[in-house]
């Protein structure tokens, strides 16, 4: 075993052991496994809210996307810092009524608030389906890190193993508690790293950013800058909008705005978690210095190009370093996602099945869930090929549409009845889930459109029409005016 | 409140529409593509204006006085 493999195993030692000891003394019921009995604080919400930014997708999907695709790698940074504004509107609300209803999931939030236990369930299963490529991509990046810090000794496939038995039995035994505290540790680790990276290696290897950037623009015109067609303006404008709606539409991300203690935290992290994602820039600068440095990775390669970098510039040890960083952002998110991928399955589809099933049953069930989900996500990660930004736009393209029914249900007057929210969500969610599945194009759905509207973020797309079929839905099954129920926030 | 509100639509343009208008390399801004640097420069007002909101918030000042704070 060499030096980078030992600091990457001590790390996944570490992980476990804060994931067990943040187990002690709290007695294990579905609101403590879930949202830790919604009892942090403003700094422990912080770090939940910014572990959704720096997973493995910001790290080698950022860096990738900027080796491989150039200026489309910009809208990770746009959107982010436009989700955070709308949050300061967005989640006290949806705090509020979830603390005075007790909710623990998303799918609790939206059977409640329009008062349909089966809008509930379309709602996890939505949420199971785009939680899933999630997963599949915290995976790969465990995959890529280890193997290629292994310097090939072992295989991508043992190492994909390795890290989803890691990410199952943490989640198992400690549920929220433990994630919390490894996105400390997590959080730390990634941000040194990040930083000394992208201003190490522009400056190492080609004297200073703007060199490196007139360098790049030399050898390669136009890639610094979004294409005329294909990932066009267009496609940036369509996929910073549908990833900024649906940031908090994810179930893990909405799930963890019930752990906050006051509302007020949201407002003031919707000022700090903006500048936080300027550490996104270091990202790029890794990727961009990899461009020159690394040449010819192509297609799912392009997630190995700061991984290649650093083993062609840093000591072994040194790649332990960022191989521990590495897998942490996987670990971490990762275990976030199985924690509600879980609970949504056992809590929010089977329950309702099973009304009488009491709660500690319910608690078991969600645990034994992790394992065969985890096994799931590691079927579909050595099926491959994807890169990882491919894999959360899908993702968001699925969970995105979730986005309108619950702006209404915070109207004072909710415009859509729970008819039309549910159309719109299956029209949103079966267009994206057929185009995805058969590379189909958006206009050879609807031909009367032009070809350049193929450049629209499909999810966003999807979006549209999904609207549209809500209101379509809504107005022809509206009660009369004078009886419809008036719910409060 | 409301003119806290119109502040927030500022970054939404800027990023959103605004970007169509500036897709060019140079010149270079902080050694960043001239694009690149737009995008940052609305991260960074973006957060600024979310702190003026914060300020002009009357629920933020409630808040502060009635309750024992933050747990830390």
């Amino acid at each position: 075993m060499n030096s980078a493999l030992l600091i990457i195993a001590l790390s996944v030692i570490m992980a476990l052991a804060l994931g067990l000891a943040a187990r002690r003394g709290v007695r294990m019921t579905l609101e403590q496994w879930t949202v830790a009995g919604r009892a942090f604080g403003g700094p422990l919400v912080f770090l939940l809210s910014a572990g959704e930014i720096y997973t493995t997708f910001t790290f080698l999907g950022g860096s990738g996307y900027a080796y491989g695709r150039g200026a489309p790698a910009y809208y990770i940074l746009a959107y982010g810092s436009l989700a955070y504004i709308l949050s300061y509107w967005l989640l006290p609300p949806i705090w509020r009524y979830a603390k005075q209803e007790r909710l623990v999931s998303q799918s609790h939030f939206f059977a409640k608030k329009y008062d349909s236990p089966g809008l509930g369930v379309l709602v996890a299963v939505v949420g199971v389906v785009a939680l899933v490529p999630y997963l599949v991509l915290q995976f790969k990046g465990l995959g890529i890190i280890v193997s290629v810090a292994s310097y090939g000794s072992v295989s991508s496939t043992a190492a994909i193993w390795i890290g989803a038995a890691t990410v199952a039995v943490y989640v198992m035994i400690s549920g929220m508690h433990g994630v919390a505290w490894n996105a400390a540790v997590k959080d730390i680790l990634i941000l040194a790293v990040v930083v000394f990276l992208g201003a190490y290696l522009p400056l190492h290897y080609y004297g200073g950013f703007a060199d490196m950037f007139h360098a790049i623009d030399a050898a390669k015109p136009g890639f610094l800058t979004f294409k005329p067609s294909g990932e066009s303006v267009l496609w940036f404008q369509s996929t910073v909008a549908l990833t900024a709606l649906g940031f908090f539409m994810w179930p893990h991300a909405f799930s963890a705005v019930f752990t906050a203690r006051q509302e007020r935290t949201f407002r003031r992290n919707a000022m700090i978690l903006p500048l936080y994602q300027l550490i996104l820039l270091f990202v790029f600068f890794c990727g961009f210095a990899a461009i020159l440095k690394v040449p010819g990775l192509t297609g799912g390669e392009i997630d190995l190009s700061l991984f290649k970098l650093s083993i062609q510039t840093f000591d072994p040890w040194f790649v332990g370093v960022i191989g521990a960083a590495g897998v942490l952002t996987a670990l971490v998110p990762g275990s976030i996602i199985l924690v509600s991928a879980a609970t949504l399955i056992a809590n929010d589809v089977l329950r309702p099945l099973m009304p009488a099933v009491p709660e500690d049953k319910v608690t078991l069930t969600a645990r034994g869930l992790v394992p065969v989900i985890a096994l799931v996500a590691v079927y579909f990660t050595l099926q491959g090929g994807q890169t990882i930004v491919a894999l959360l736009l899908m993702g968001y393209a699925f969970v995105t549409q979730l986005f309108p029914a619950v702006v209404c249900s915070l109207m004072a007057r909710n415009p859509m009845t729970k008819q039309g929210v549910i159309a719109g969500i299956v029209v949103g969610v079966a267009v994206v889930a057929y185009v995805t599945l058969t590379h189909a194009t958006f206009v050879s759905l609807l031909p009367f459109l032009p070809a350049k509207a193929n450049e629209v973020n499909i999810g966003f797309a999807a979006l549209i029409l999904n609207v549209l079929a809500a209101a379509a839905v809504s107005l022809a099954t509206r009660p009369a005016a004078v009886s419809a129920p008036s719910r409060p926030g | 409140m409301t003119a806290a509100r119109w502040l927030a639509v500022l970054p939404f343009l800027g990023i959103l529409v605004g970007t169509a208008f500036v897709n060019q390399v140079e010149p270079l801004v902080f050694g960043l593509p001239f694009v690149l640097a737009w995008i940052v420069g609305w991260v960074v007002g973006g957060a600024v204006l979310i702190a003026i909101a914060y300020a002009l918030d009357p629920a933020n000042a409630e808040t502060a006085a009635g309750r024992d704070g933050e747990g830390r």
